[in-house]
């Protein structure tokens, strides 16, 4: 709490930081990886952003989905794409899978737990398709279907039952839809849209929004006020005076 | 101890777990059970403890998953460095002391119980413990995690020196599958492993082909 005006009286509380408080879902199928999220972000009570962006960019063929702690889900997913891509320049070579799994398990044993991200890697490379979950203390799993997140009970409970292995595209995109689905409908800090992302040897089909919530809420009035709403009762203009000015001429290379 | 050392919310804790590893002439046959659990979720159920370190050397897993994989890939690459530096297959020994320096070193930082067991030219089969606090002793016979205090007694009055590898094989499956009965923290499969001197064999038992015990 910060005190304002240094009285007891009018104590602002600082907002928490915000937490994805989320389902994630990932299915192995039988061309590729198929990952899933829901759009909520929450703040405490409040959704703070109805349509956030969950699966994460690592690779052209690796994409992340984060649970845990907004801001450390994304710098760590960012970070993870740089080193990547730095390591595909220099090594000629496209990533693999496992090399982002080993860089983040790397990263997040040395900070301890301390950076909240649960993460569900998953994409495709030369070795075949992948899908793993890091931990926030590092741990990982291999797994062919998976799901996390405050709504992963639900989620998994749709997986246990339906998941089958070498599943096509249409099955298991509704298999994790559903999954995601049953989180959100059981998990309060789960909610709005299902995106999807299939990611295949060919290419990846990143699909924002997959689903849509049935309640989404269309604005009753519009909240633009005219030029004029609110009365001007003062009006005062200090003129800043030009004391001095200097030019000073910068070296570039297109100057002469 | 379980509690306190699993103060940390969101721990992939192993330490419900059951793991076990025993010698016989000619190598070694080691087993884990397959559950990794979040406080009372099981995060995975096909877990593979059995994580190997070399070619003939592998290490079973139990307390935190993030702290013992950890551990096993920095010993992994120490190992295998180790074993080009002297162009020779490594020792069992070497890599459980590799595994007690780190583990007696961080031991405040880290919770890991680990059994070392593997096959090496010199000496055979071994088996070496490493369990939490970073001892290490070697024993023909090792169990560890939750689930390993219910079967010290079956393991006691039913070792025999001089066992062959399907008498190990038996008696590691039936030891484990009594420990998961009991222990509410360890399930899924068994899985099993022999290590010697032709390489190494991997097998899973299912849950429903576990060996079935009569509870009165």
């Amino acid at each position: 709490t910060v005190p304002v005006n240094g009285s007891e009286e009018g104590k602002i509380k600082a907002p928490k930081p915000m937490k994805t408080g989320t389902t994630i879902a990932g299915v192995v199928y039988k061309d590729g990886v198929v990952l899933g999220a829901d759009t909520r972000a929450t703040s405490e009570e409040v959704v703070a952003d109805k349509m956030c962006a969950k699966i994460h960019y690592i690779a052209p063929n690796i994409y992340c989905c984060g649970a845990g702690t907004a801001a450390d889900t994304e710098k760590t997913t960012d970070m993870l794409s740089s080193n990547l891509t730095i390591f595909s320049m220099n090594s000629g070579r496209n990533p693999r899978v496992v090399m982002a799994v080993n860089i983040l398990q790397d990263m997040l044993f040395r900070y301890r737990g301390m950076i909240g991200a649960h993460l569900i890697l998953g994409g495709v490379d030369c070795t075949g398709s992948h899908l793993y979950t890091v931990g926030p203390y590092g741990s990982m799993d291999k797994v062919p279907y998976l799901a996390m997140g405050s709504g992963k009970l639900p989620a998994m409970g749709i997986l246990e039952d339906r998941f089958k292995g070498n599943m096509d595209l249409e099955e298991a995109k509704a298999l994790v839809s559903d999954a995601i689905h049953a989180g959100i409908m059981s998990d309060l800090a789960s909610g709005n849209n299902i995106d999807l992302c299939v990611i295949t040897k060919e290419g990846v089909d990143y699909i924002r929004p997959h689903r849509e919530s049935i309640y989404n809420y269309k604005r009753q009035a519009k909240y633009k006020y005219k030029p004029g709403t609110t009365p001007v009762l003062n009006k005062t203009v200090n003129q800043l005076e030009l004391v001095h000015e200097t030019v000073q001429m910068m070296e570039t290379a297109g100057s002469s | 101890t379980l509690e306190a050392c699993c103060s940390r919310a969101w721990t992939s804790c192993f330490n419900s777990t059951s793991i076990m590893a025993v010698e016989f002439e000619g190598g070694v046959v080691i087993g884990a059970d397959s559950r990794t659990t979040t406080g009372a979720y099981i995060a995975n159920r096909v877990t593979d403890k059995l994580t190997p370190i070399h070619e003939r050397i592998f290490c079973c897993r139990s307390g935190s998953a993030a702290d013992t994989q950890a551990i096993a890939d920095a010993v992994t690459y120490q190992l295998g460095f180790h074993s080009i530096e002297l162009d020779e297959a490594p020792l069992v020994q070497t890599a459980a002391s590799l595994f007690r320096e780190m583990c007696y070193r961080y031991r405040e930082e880290l919770m890991a119980g680990i059994i070392v067991a593997g096959w090496d030219p010199r000496r055979g089969g071994q088996v070496y413990t490493v369990p939490v606090g970073g001892m290490m002793t070697r024993q023909p016979v090792s169990v560890g995690g939750s689930g390993s205090s219910y079967i010290y007694g079956y393991v006691d009055s039913n070792y025999r020196a001089g066992m062959s590898k399907e008498e190990c094989l038996k008696f590691t499956a039936e030891a484990l599958t009594l420990a998961m009965e009991r222990d509410g923290s360890s399930g899924g499969v068994v899985r099993l492993a022999v290590v010697s001197e032709q390489g190494v064999e991997r097998q899973v038992i299912l849950g429903n082909q576990l060996p079935k015990f009569s509870t009165v």
